[in-house]
């Protein structure tokens, strides 16, 4: 009788103990929650260039994507754009490719702004924001890492330096 | 911590107060202390209140104190306030950093620092909803399983010592079979169960009264657990959306599946001529909008495209999306929420200065501007710079603030026949600059297009079930418990005399006056109420 008395209550006492904890931990985590997770596998997409050409993330498997997505009207982009135009040229014979997205934007903008920065790289424009809103972009300039099978390494938002970029392409080249 | 075994043989588990099949009283102090008992809960034992060794049973016996859920509820109700005192973080359309002590100075800063701005959403006032649940869960376990198991286990024939001390008590010294019979007709006539045991009566009814409080009780634990499932992901949707005119944009949280066309959008006013009731509040008031509708198509994605490339969308439905009456499907509702005004395209017509004579119009769109624009005849006019929402940097230079075109201003070349190497000039609105001197052209302003941007709320709430199934239960526990009463009237033989106790867990005046009706044409004295008359005892000292 008394051991089924502890049974029943520990039981009890484990169920509302488990449904507490799940929403306290849901009601807490949902603020900074990623939609991509690092270390998790980063959802695949397929965007066209402005030349024309069409990049699939899932083609790059095997090696490093630096994934950076940006606007012309974001001050830090602009000044990060061309460190990442110099290392771009450095890493792409080393198995990183370098995917550039931005975010809604007027081909015009975009090729005077890559024209004026003297950016030699694919860009690809997310029209309709799918991309972004896949990878749950809010602030820009926001940089991806992601590694020969497809794994996110690193998720960083904030101007980068071009010792740091150095730094991220050296992280994931294969 | 053995069973008790009372004398009319019934075993009773440790703690029991009063025998639950006769009644006799168990407890030593409950036998010294007071002329009538204390019938809550039928004198049961209520468990927690009798094992408590290891942490499991304490902590079950702390949530199961009725003390301590009462001060929960207090807890609550004082934080709950609290929360209302100043606006909450949602409610505010700025950073919540800056607004509180702007607002409401030192008081409002606090306010903020104690983390106050989000009160309902805090960890701790989580808790303290939890609490309250596991302590109703555990206080409503604990005291309904006894409560059925001694009314299931009362016998008909009840201990002396339990009739002499109830509230309501008589004694008669002689009663015919006569009267016992009308005692048992009327009673059935007043809708009681009656029960006989050698020639002793248990009537009852209303039993089923007593289990409302814990009907109630499970309507709210469903109650609390609807709100639960809102946090469980995709089963609360509460999403903007915005869509332009024209424009088709996928339908958040619908994990891509759903989109939407916004084709028009309506604003419609009262007509002051039109509407003559609403001449006087319309007189008052300015304009006053009649209708905000977005005319929309709902599609659904058909193929498995991945995000960035061009889906393959299947029309679902046309609708009007207006004021409370959102599109609905599959659980989710797209309500009309808001809307905004967006410049468009822009048309200039490049303008000989001297002459005032157009050379050609071009209109351009603010979304997708083209790099050059030809009009012919020589005549070209070339974007060499685009900000949709201009302002000076810091340092001098043009540049835009966003991607939206609030504010477009453009860097152009003209190239006429006059000037086949063109012309340089910088255009905002209300603004020309001409930094390389003075041009034959200009870029005349001639209008702007706008387009209106339907915002909309996408909804879904996969927890409202629970929450309207909960409400329900809660309302059938109140009701059951508040419009019967659950009576017992005892007749029984005791050393040669007939003792009638009655017992009712509310509405003393009812029993007692159905106790009247039903000894009517009998020769039995009516019972009297011991409280009462112990009451007027005292008034009369």
């Amino acid at each position: 009788m008394k051991k089924r008395r502890l049974i029943i209550r520990t039981i009890i006492l484990f169920i509302l103990g488990a449904a507490v904890a799940y929403t306290l931990y849901e009601n807490l985590t949902k603020d900074n929650k990623q939609k991509v997770a690092v270390g998790e596998a980063a959802p695949d997409f397929a965007l066209v260039d402005m030349q024309g050409n069409k990049h699939r993330l899932s083609e790059y498997k095997g090696q490093g994507v630096f994934l950076n997505f940006w606007g012309t009207w974001c001050p830090p982009c602009k000044k990060e754009m061309p460190y990442i135009n110099n290392q771009y040229h450095q890493f792409k014979d080393k198995g990183v490719q370098l995917m550039s997205v931005d975010i809604q934007e007027s081909p015009l903008a975009v090729s005077q702004f890559a024209d004026r920065l003297k950016l030699d790289f694919p860009i690809m424009i997310d029209t309709d924001k799918e991309v972004m809103n896949t990878y749950g972009i809010d602030l820009l300039p926001a940089t991806f890492l992601i590694d020969k099978n497809g794994k996110v390494l690193k998720y960083h938002t904030g101007e980068l330096s071009e010792d740091k970029i150095r730094e991220f392409m050296e992280k994931i080249k294969p | 911590m053995n069973d008790v075994k009372c004398e009319c043989g019934h075993v009773n588990p440790h703690g029991t107060v009063l025998c639950e099949a006769c009644g006799k009283v168990l407890d030593e102090n409950e036998i010294n202390n007071k002329e009538l008992l204390d019938m809550r809960y039928e004198g049961s034992a209520r468990r927690s209140q009798t094992y408590n060794k290891t942490i499991i049973d304490k902590i079950w016996n702390f949530f199961s104190s009725v003390k301590v859920g009462v001060w929960l509820i207090i807890i609550t109700l004082i934080a709950s306030t609290i929360g209302t005192i100043l606006p909450q973080e949602m409610y505010i359309n700025q950073p919540p950093d800056v607004y509180y002590e702007q607002e409401y100075g030192w008081f409002g800063k606090l306010y903020y620092q104690l983390g106050l701005h989000d009160l309902y959403g805090s960890w701790w006032y989580l808790l303290l909803i939890a609490m309250l649940g596991i302590s109703l869960v555990i206080c409503s376990l604990d005291r309904v399983v006894p409560l059925y198991k001694a009314l299931k286990a009362q016998r008909v024939t009840r201990n002396e010592g339990f009739l002499k001390r109830q509230r309501v008590f008589g004694v008669n010294e002689i009663a015919s079979e006569n009267d016992l019979t009308t005692i048992k007709k009327q009673l059935k006539d007043r809708r009681y169960h009656v029960r006989e045991e050698n020639g002793d009566l248990l009537a009852e009814k209303g039993r089923f009264s007593r289990w409302g409080p814990y009907v109630n009780h499970v309507g709210l634990i469903i109650f609390l657990f609807g709100g639960i499932l809102r946090f469980i992901p995709g089963f609360y949707v509460n999403e903007n959306l915005w869509v332009k005119e024209g424009e088709t944009a996928a339908v958040p949280e619908t994990g891509g599946q759903f989109y939407l066309q916004n084709n028009q959008f309506i604003l419609q006013h009262y007509d002051k001529n039109k509407d003559k009731t609403f001449e006087k509040a319309i007189d008052r008031a300015g304009a006053v909008v009649k209708n905000y509708q977005s005319n929309v198509v709902l599609y659904k994605r058909e193929s498995n495209n991945l995000p960035g490339e061009k889906p393959k969308l299947k029309k679902v439905t046309d609708y009007k999306v207006r004021v409370n009456q959102p599109l609905t499907f599959e659980g989710y509702s797209v309500f009309q929420a808001s809307f905004r005004n967006e410049m468009n395209a822009m048309s200039f017509s490049l303008t000989n200065k001297k002459t005032n004579q157009s050379a050609g119009n071009l209109k351009i769109d603010l979304q997708n501007p083209k790099g050059k624009y030809d009009l012919g005849n020589g005549y070209s006019v070339e974007i060499l710079n685009y900000f949709p929402d201009f302002e000076f940097a810091k340092s001098g230079e043009p540049t835009t603030k966003s991607r939206v075109p609030n504010n477009p201003a453009f860097v152009f070349r003209m190239t006429s026949p006059e000037k086949p190497k063109g012309e340089t000039s910088f255009v905002a609105i209300k603004q020309t600059i001409e930094p390389f001197g003075d041009n034959t052209y200009k870029m005349a302003f001639k209008g702007v297009d706008t387009k209106n941007v339907s915002g909309f709320i996408v909804r879904k709430d996969s927890s409202l079930w629970a929450i309207i199934l909960g409400g329900i239960i809660f309302m059938i526990g109140v009701i059951q418990g508040a419009y019967w009463n659950h009576r017992r009237i005892w007749v029984q033989n005791k050393n040669g005399q007939v003792w009638l106790a009655a017992h009712t867990n509310k509405n003393w005046y009812g029993l007692k006056s159905e106790i009247e009706t039903v000894l009517l044409g009998t020769k039995f004295s009516i019972p009297e109420d011991r409280l009462q008359k112990e009451n007027t005892d005292k008034e009369d000292v």
